[in-house]
């Protein structure tokens, strides 16, 4: 083994002390309402191509059931265990022709092949949100993969209005993030694009090709 | 000097290329629009760049202590970390990785350390394969090209020319232009290359200290692929990317990305504080982080140009440089172009290699207008200027003095000595404007595509005097 | 540049620095200068011993070479009246890059203040004298070309457009990219003759594209270089120094 972290610090360390820098780390938040914070929000996400679907707590289930059945969907991946489970399965009881509900209770390793190519798309739950720049936060579980927000084609997420920031600063301080973070964290603003060739904007390269938010008032 | 002469050829090719003329000219229209309606209030702006200079500055001045606090916390967390003083320490630790698992196939991430380090060559002739998912990345794999851009590296490339690539590599795929299905295209091919992989290598945008978390920002969804699907992560990074606080992240995450393309916030911000936990379904079972130094404990060393290691790699210096817009990356023959990269690779890899670079510039000063942490870039072009034909040997920079040529030492003497007598020079401007009729009509490159400048009759200090302007 | 600059009262007196380019390739633009200041009721003072501002061999490295002639301009301007100077480019030398120049050497304070009494032509005429412009010339379209030094370093690139906005005749046209560089750069355009020449090349097109009449600039090397190419070339307008063109519209000695 070789020296290198003991030499790369002691190079850092022969140093002259640099000068501390000031710092001040009271970033500014804008001063929103509710219902302001919700607007900004619809406008950040719907202007990088997210579709977003304002709906009430107790029938949101209805509207997913539609967009499904809109998009002709053949499958949709769930968390049987997770906060959304009891209404997605109340919605497939509720209405026919509903594409076929998928769960995988083991490690995606057992059945990563079937993921990365036979899953239409997946539904998860959301922590939080930003509506400054429109993105929502998911720090992954045992019950919601990292994968379910990444490998099929479409994502839906539920957000709850009442849990948007106004910043990206905002949360990580009300939410006490430096106190623990989870293995993943993850910010998403939008169905996976990219803008390599000419600088003209492509959706849906590695990641989802379209992102759904059903945003519950 | 053989140096040079590859780069005036290098930039005279591109130069007479009219399509990588127009390609890139198009290119950093848009950057530069695109960034400035990100920012459409200038005090905003202003007071954003104060606070992430001061971030990236307090987190260099800590440097040390931060990065062993990374390393406990990684540590702690599972994310097994790694230290590597050159190119050849880092990519031999990321191959004993692959060793260990009976690995042969990497998909990679964006990562400019990993070019830096050419990691790729490097690994395939250990017998390993690495594929490029980012698209910009993999275009240029494809073609055997290194990026000409930090955060675009496929910019050079019109859709023609990427159709053309993509038809004569997969010939199975049928010909097209259009933008959508060629991204499409290379979906459907890199998707199985993530399910296969067995390694994933990523970069690192910021390493948090605080908490020890790896910060990837990107747009293509390729980073968290690479970080997620395969079941070994390798992340590699130059030590300078630390950070001290997480807080320390959302205003540099703003600036990034709003410098480097305009946008509010990247499609994905990605943090990664530890391997798979037992229970979680998925993620890497081992993460690994690779801390680079090659030469950065040097350049730190220098109280001026250790300012450049504050940069975030957003690429808006190259996007509003006009020499680069004029001459693209590839002519830099350096691995990062433009401003940022005329700085930190001739202090990396030498001043006798590219010395040239700091030359490079017309100090016009776009770069160090648009930098996001405030990088005073012409400021550090010209302090590398005097590191190049300094003759004292005392500066820090290698190759220093590698570019002093006695005669043009002796010209600019024999200037000096002129300009600081008044008296010499009144009558060098004297003679000047007797026999301007014999100054010569062609005067070099100048005047291939200029008309010859004119010298008056009479100097201004003549002038003056004539009109009665007093003289004290 | 967000450095807030405090500017003086009107003084009696000032210094003009004339730079070396303006002394031998454009005295009448040096001329002008002096004129407009005069005719503001200051006395205008031309130390004959001035020189160049050690710009050349500074920004090509040779930081030794520099200080000998840095020193012999504040010599030649020991009192303490305002310098002026018709060139953003040189006036940023001896305002921002005089400091460092001296920096840790004993004749850095006497530096150090000679570097504050430095203005640019159009920011005192502006800032200071607070002139008033009477167009007498025939309508025209006008192109401005603000030098990068005059933009970024001195941030005079309002100066220059409000006083071409005071005279009425004169039509204020923009060319695309106004704020990139023409491809002058000083020994730039020596060491890179190709990259400076594909620069002055768009450079004067998008000029000439605007159908402009006159080009203005406050700085001689853009003008050099921009008018060089476009003569050349056989396109484009004429180009003039500002204070050659302010001087000539609001002159009225023929009349």
């Amino acid at each position: 083994m070789s020296n290198a972290r003991a030499n790369i610090l002691a190079r850092l360390r022969a140093n002259v002390a640099k000068t501390p820098i000031e710092l001040d780390r009271r970033f500014e938040s804008p001063d929103w309402s509710r219902d302001e914070r919700i607007e900004q929000f619809c406008k950040a996400m719907r202007s990088v191509k997210t579709e977003v679907h304002q709906v009430n707590e107790n029938d949101w289930q209805d509207k997913l059931a539609d967009l499904v059945k809109e998009k002709k969907l053949k499958n949709l991946l769930y968390a049987p265990a997770g906060p959304l489970a009891d209404k997605i399965e109340s919605a497939w009881k509720k209405h026919d022709g509903l594409p076929e509900l998928i769960t995988r209770e083991v490690d995606v390793d057992g059945w990563k092949e079937e993921l990365f190519f036979d899953v239409d798309a997946a539904i998860t739950s959301t922590r939080s949100a930003i509506a400054e720049v429109g993105a929502m936060i998911l720090w992954p579980t045992p019950e919601e993969p990292r994968t379910f927000s990444l490998v099929p084609p479409i994502h839906i997420a539920v957000v709850e209005a009442d849990k948007l920031h106004n910043t990206f600063s905002d949360a990580i301080a009300t939410e006490k993030w430096h106190e623990g973070m989870p293995t993943n964290a993850l910010l998403i603003s939008g169905p996976s694009k990219s803008a390599d060739i000419e600088q003209t904007l492509a959706y849906g390269v590695h990641g989802p090709v379209e992102l759904v938010v059903l945003l519950i008032q | 000097m053989h140096q040079t002469a590859e780069f005036h050829k290098r930039v005279k090719n591109a130069l007479d290329n009219p399509q990588l003329r127009n390609n890139f000219r198009v290119a950093m229209d848009g950057l530069m629009e695109k960034r400035s309606n990100a920012f459409p209030d200038k005090k905003f702006l202003e007071e954003l760049r104060i606070t992430g200079s001061k971030l990236r500055a307090n987190a260099l001045v800590k440097q040390a202590d931060l990065l062993e606090q990374l390393e406990a916390n990684c540590t702690r967390n599972g994310i097994q970390v790694h230290w590597a003083e050159t190119i050849d320490e880092a990519n031999h630790i990321v191959l004993g990785i692959m060793d260990s698992h009976n690995a042969t196939r990497m998909i990679k991430g964006k990562s400019m350390v990993s070019e830096e380090m050419e990691l790729n060559h490097f690994l395939e002739a250990h017998g390993k394969s690495c594929i490029e998912s980012d698209l910009g990345e993999y275009i240029i794999q494809l073609d055997h090209e290194t990026p000409s851009h930090i955060i675009a590296p496929a910019i050079h490339k019109s859709k023609q020319e990427i159709a053309k690539l993509f038809k004569a590599k997969h010939p199975d795929i049928p010909y097209s232009e259009d933008i959508e299905t060629l991204t499409r295209s290379a979906r459907n091919i890199l998707r199985s290359k993530f399910y296969e992989a067995e390694v994933g290598l990523s970069g690192v945008n910021f390493a948090v200290a605080e908490t020890g978390t790896i910060c990837l920002v990107e747009n293509e969804g390729n980073g968290r692929m690479c970080t997620t699907a395969p079941p070994v992560h390798i992340a590699v990074t130059g030590i300078e990317k630390v950070l001290e606080k997480l807080e320390d992240v959302p205003p540099l995450l703003k600036l990034l990305t709003r410098s480097a393309s305009g946008q509010h916030i990247s499609t994905y911000f990605n943090m990664i504080t530890s391997p798979r936990k037992p229970g979680e379904k998925d993620g890497p079972k081992e993460v690994h982080l690779v801390l680079l130094d090659n030469q950065r404990s040097k350049i730190y060393e220098d109280e001026e140009l250790y300012d450049s290691l504050r940069c975030i790699r957003c690429g808006a210096c190259m996007n509003h440089c006009p020499v680069y817009t004029k001459i693209g990356g590839h002519a830099y023959g350096s691995l990062i172009p433009g401003p940022i990269g005329s700085v930190i690779e001739p202090q990396k890899f030498g001043l006798d290699k590219f010395g040239i670079l700091p030359t490079t510039s017309t100090l016009c000063g776009a770069c160090g207008e648009v930098c996001p942490v405030k990088i005073p870039l012409p400021k550090l072009l010209h302090r590398l200027r005097y590191e190049q034909v300094r003759d004292d040997h005392t500066g820090a920079t290698n190759g220093q003095g590698s570019r002093r040529s006695t005669k043009e030492a002796m010209i600019w003497k024999i200037w000096s000595w002129a300009h600081a007598r008044p008296t010499v020079y009144r009558t060098g401007t004297r003679m000047a404007s007797l026999f301007r009729g014999l100054l010569p009509k062609s005067m070099g490159p100048w005047t291939r595509v200029r008309s010859a400048p004119r010298i008056a009759p009479k100097s201004l200090h003549e002038l003056a005097r004539e009109e009665g302007f007093d003289n004290e | 540049m967000s450095l807030v600059k405090h500017y003086p009262d009107k003084p009696e007196k000032v210094y003009f620095f004339g730079t070396c380019l303006i002394d031998m390739l454009y005295p009448e633009a040096g001329l002008a200068g002096m004129q407009l200041l005069k005719r503001e009721g200051i006395k205008v003072i031309f130390p004959q011993n001035q020189t160049c501002c050690g710009q050349p061999a500074w920004n090509s490295g040779y930081r030794d070479e520099t200080p000998a002639v840095v020193l012999n301009q504040v010599q030649s301007f020991p009192k303490d009246y305002p310098i002026v100077v018709p060139s953003g480019s040189c006036a940023g030398m001896m305002r921002h890059h005089y400091p460092e120049v001296f920096k840790g050497k004993p004749e850095s304070s006497q530096v150090n203040a000679f570097a504050e009494r430095v203005f640019e032509l159009t920011e005192f005429l502006v800032h200071v004298l607070k002139i008033e412009l009477k167009d007498l010339g025939a309508p025209i379209k006008v192109a401005l070309h603000t030098s990068c030094s005059a933009r970024r370093e001195m941030g005079v690139a309002e100066e220059h457009e409000s006083l071409l906005k005071q005279l009425g005749n004169v039509q204020l046209v923009e060319q695309v990219r106004k704020a990139e560089c023409c491809g002058f750069g000083g020994t730039f355009a020596v060491k890179h003759p190709d990259i400076s020449a594909a620069m002055v090349a768009d450079k004067a097109q998008a000029i000439t594209e605007t159908g402009a009449e006159q080009l203005v600039s406050g700085d001689c090397g853009c003008l050099m270089n921009i008018t060089g190419h476009m003569e050349h070339k056989g396109i484009g307008p004429k180009g003039q120094h500002i204070a050659s063109f302010l001087w000539e519209r609001t002159h009225a000695s023929d009349s």
